[in-house]
């Protein structure tokens, strides 16, 4: 730490937080004495992270419905799924899952039929839930059931991966089950490692369930009943949410943490000082700005990872009459002030999007940077070519809730509109509008958008945002070629000799008719104590605190 | 005479009743009225337009707005508020946690802010054009133009950041504490009935800072009051024959003079009250206290019903009873004050 300790008081926290509750206990102070008071039959060894978030956690479900973002963690953490995702280490040093290595989970090893149709898991014998009772396949079969069955975001999600349906999942004895599926698909494993497809205590959660409520919505919502890392402690909503490990823990090596206490700080510059002057171990997703900043002065580990399969991008709605014309998008594209945007917007946090010298691609890598660059002489040129060299006036939507980098990049590329005739007034949206607005109904003539893909492949995201019933084709663009390839490839298998040239095909017309105009590819930060290791990056951008480690 | 007060007393409360069932209607019409959609919102991220509609069945908004409403009505009768979805919870569990937190925070803010304002403004009364007078202008205009949320910056990279002698802004206890057995929902007074005076400590050191901030902003409205009060009736007749008949300074200035200045003072006081009460909103955010004016303001940006109607719903409430607390004060302060007249 190079912040020397001003108090004593100070001295006695870091110390309860590095020597964990038996420690605490016998430093004697009475500040640290309440939680050892109340918690006396908890983990023993391993020290104590305190994480700052900005967001609140609103259910420890995660398939119940209005459950937010932030509460997916618990999912994550508290619970186990089948299989898992590989790590792998970035360039920087820095841990993240890795999307092209599935690892076992609750299932110790699988194998799909010669056909591709059925899919037999093995469950790992020793696997028992926190209360101490074995994971059988039925426990399995009931999660399952309950993912495709409950309705909204977790069925769709499952969708993904064709599970729709309980009459797919098979319990065959204690510890072998069995998915059918339609057809082959490279979604399916991977779609059983995202937060959705977690395992409940099935015998927990039917001893709480109702009549009315069969699935135990009600008393899931408030308890966990998994096999994860980690055991919910406490959880005062809209406060902080208290995870101690759970010793039982089979699905890999045992936390060094045993407890992790996620603080809900709503206000980014409270965070900033709390984790600068090191009282708190972490904060979770920093701003860009303080990302930068941090980095700077060195005190702290500033981590940042791309968010995989992710942009943020300007989105020329084809309702909008101007917009039909591809000319005029690709001189949107043209005009679009790329760097001065990035440093702005984005200090330069992330990966850049633009520039690229030709205009088919080279590799199937995605998301990869478009072959387009600031040049208004170009975009002028391309305006009068398509009939409107005079401009046009285009209302610019940005969502309130997102106006830290959108404000800032509509004014940017609201000023170089200008300069080849477009007048773009922007207008703001409230948050609770913003989804409907610009992607239920699709009517915003221009808009700027973040779609992420969970599940790691450029057809992935084609799927979710290029095709004409795409809830995130906020450009109502509509392609038949690009259906026809998202058809043909989303199930393929990457390294089926027919799915690369596809996707370059795909890659190829995304950058031609450019409905979705790329600024740069967002990054997750996270800023930590220097003591702090084992910070790992996942696709559902929640905290992971399995490998953390205190020095 | 104590009979006939209980009389008015009840008179008063059933008087509250029409206004109640206004705020009920209009709460429930106004976030009717609100745009956006929370179907679409609480369907997450990747809904699609059937999981949006499943969304809007389960939160019972594809009924009509009169089923809506009346539905409403058959739950509040039971004392029902609803279920937050932004939450998670019941509307009345995240009120009842969520008021005290802020009732804790204003009225320790506002004893705070009295501390201050009664002495300046009665001192800036008693001696008007001098040094202290200006000293209570100076003050009195700070505090109303620099924003909370600025002062509340400011205290907290002072006296925390630099520093390092106030406690870390984590809301209302730190980590390492867990809250007292809830008896009346504040925090340094549960710990001190549980007698656990370490905690109490704790939980009044995280109150300071925040108090300060909210403190600092409401000096002004007080102290002016008291100064315009004071000086109005520090300048009547009665004074002046108090002061002739020999009676001394302190005499017709506290009991005389204050008195009388009373009134006016508790009424602003009642206002500062409760605006203070939801509208302390930045304090909140700053020190991560979950008070209730975050919880509406998130309520109200996703478009949560029931949260928005519980907090307006009590927001009535607390501001009826405040007002009849506060005539009640004013028949104990002056006698004269009649209900009737």
């Amino acid at each position: 730490m190079s912040r020397e300790e001003p108090t004593s008081t100070h001295f006695s926290r870091r110390q309860f937080m590095k020597s964990g509750v038996a420690g605490a206990a016998t430093i004697g102070l009475g500040m640290a004495l309440p939680f050892a008071k109340v918690l006396p039959a908890s983990a023993q060894g391993g020290s104590t992270v305190v994480i700052a978030l900005g967001t609140t956690i609103n259910s420890l479900d995660l398939h119940r419905k209005g459950t937010n973002r932030p509460s997916y963690q618990v999912a994550v953490n508290a619970y186990d799924r089948l299989v898992s995702f590989g790590t792998k280490t970035m360039p920087d040093g820095s841990l993240s899952y890795d999307s092209s290595v599935i690892e076992p989970d609750l299932a110790e090893s699988w194998s799909f039929s010669e056909d591709g149709l059925t899919i037999t898991f093995n469950l790992r014998k020793d696997a028992v839930f926190s209360d101490g009772t074995p994971v059988t396949a039925t426990d399995v079969k009931w999660s399952l059931d309950r993912a495709v069955t409950l309705g909204g975001f977790p069925t769709t999600q499952m969708k993904a991966g064709l599970l729709e349906n309980p009459e797919q999942f098979t319990v065959v004895d204690d510890h072998t089950f069995v998915i059918t599926l339609p057809k082959f698909s490279k979604l399916t494993l991977p779609d059983l490692a995202v937060p959705v497809p977690f395992i409940i205590n099935s015998k927990v959660a039917l001893a709480n369930a109702t009549a009315d409520d069969p699935w135990a919505t009600e008393y899931l919502h408030r308890n966990t009943a998994g096999s994860g890392a980690f055991v919910v402690e406490r959880w005062e909503p809209g406060q902080q949410l208290v995870y101690t490990r759970n010793d039982n823990w089979s699905s890999g090596e045992l936390p060094e943490v045993s407890r992790v206490i996620m603080r809900e700080i709503p206000s980014p510059s409270t965070r900033r000082a709390l984790v600068e002057r090191g009282d708190i171990d972490m904060s979770y997703e920093v701003p860009p700005k303080d990302a930068l900043e941090l980095r700077d002065k060195g005190d702290l580990n500033v981590i940042s990872t791309p968010i995989e399969n992710s942009l943020f991008v300007v989105a020329c709605n084809e309702i909008f009459e101007p917009f039909k014309n591809k000319k005029v998008r690709q001189a949107m594209a043209y005009a679009i002030p790329y760097e001065d945007i990035f440093k702005t917007a984005a200090y330069s946090q992330g990966v850049p999007m633009w520039g690229a010298s030709e205009m088919s691609p080279a590799t199937t890598q995605w998301p990869q940077p478009f072959p387009y660059s600031t040049d208004l002489e170009k975009a002028k040129a391309l305006l009068t070519e398509a009939g409107y060299p005079d401009g046009f006036t285009v209302p610019f939507y940005i969502s309130l809730d997102l106006v830290s980098w959108m404000e800032p990049a509509a004014l940017l590329i609201q000023e170089n509109l200008a300069k080849i005739g477009v007048k773009a007034p922007i207008e703001k949206i409230p948050g609770a509008n913003w989804r409907t607005a610009a992607l239920v109904e699709k009517r915003l003539e221009m808009s700027l958008d973040d779609f992420a893909g969970w599940l790691n492949y450029p057809d992935y995201y084609f799927f979710w945002s290029y095709l004409e019933t795409s809830l995130f084709n906020a450009s109502n663009y509509s392609n038949p070629e690009i259906a026809t390839l998202v058809e043909e490839t989303l199930h393929l298998a990457t390294d089926d000799p027919a799915w690369e040239p596809k996707i370059k095909r795909l890659i190829e017309i995304a950058f031609e008719d450019v409905p979705r105009i790329p600024l740069w590819q967002p990054t997750l930060s996270s800023a930590m104590s220097k003591d702090l290791g084992g910070y790992e990056y996942w696709f559902h951008r929640q905290i992971d605190p399995r490998k953390l480690s205190k020095a | 005479m104590a009979k006939s007060k209980t009389m008015t007393v009840l008179g008063r409360v059933a008087e509250a009743i029409p206004t109640l069932i206004g705020v009920v209607i209009v709460a429930f019409l106004l976030t009717r009225a609100l745009p956006g959609d929370p179907a679409a919102y609480f369907a997450g991220p990747a809904a699609t337009l059937e999981s949006i509609q499943e969304v809007r069945v389960s939160l019972g908004l594809d009924k009509s707005l009169p089923e809506q409403f009346i539905i409403y009505v058959a739950d509040l009768a039971t004392g029902n508020l609803g279920n937050s979805i932004s939450t998670g919870q019941p509307v009345t569990a995240d009120v009842m946690s969520r008021l005290p937190a802020s009732l804790e925070l204003t009225l320790f803010a506002l004893v705070l802010s009295l501390g201050v304002a009664l002495p300046l403004g009665i001192l800036a009364a008693t001696k008007p054009g001098t040094w202290i007078d200006q000293l209570c202008r100076i003050i009195v205009t700070a505090g109303v133009s620099l924003p909370v949320f600025f002062t509340g910056l400011l205290l907290v990279y002072v006296f925390y950041y630099q520093l390092g002698v106030a406690p870390s802004p984590l809301g209302r206890l730190d980590f390492v504490y867990l809250s007292p057995p809830h008896v009346t929902g504040f925090y340094v007074v549960d710990a001190l009935i549980a007698g656990d005076g370490a905690t109490a400590w704790a939980a009044f050191r995280q109150l300071l800072l925040p108090a300060i901030t909210l403190g600092l902003f409401t000096l002004a409205p007080i102290a002016r009051m008291t100064r315009a009060a004071m000086l109005q009736v520090l300048s009547s007749d009665f004074i002046r024959t108090a002061r002739a008949a020999g009676l001394s300074w302190r005499k017709v200035l506290f009991t005389y003079a204050f008195r009388n200045a009373l009134l006016p003072i508790i009424t602003t006081l009642g206002m500062v009250f409760s605006f203070m009460l939801g509208a302390n909103v930045l304090v909140e955010k700053v020190f991560a206290w979950p008070g209730i004016g975050s919880y509406a303001v998130e309520a109200l940006v996703v478009s949560d019903y029931a949260a928005v109607q519980g907090f307006v719903l009590t927001m009535a409430v607390l501001f009826v009873t405040i007002n009849l607390l506060i005539d009640l004060a004013y028949t104990a302060i002056d006698p004269r004050v009649g209900f009737d007249g």
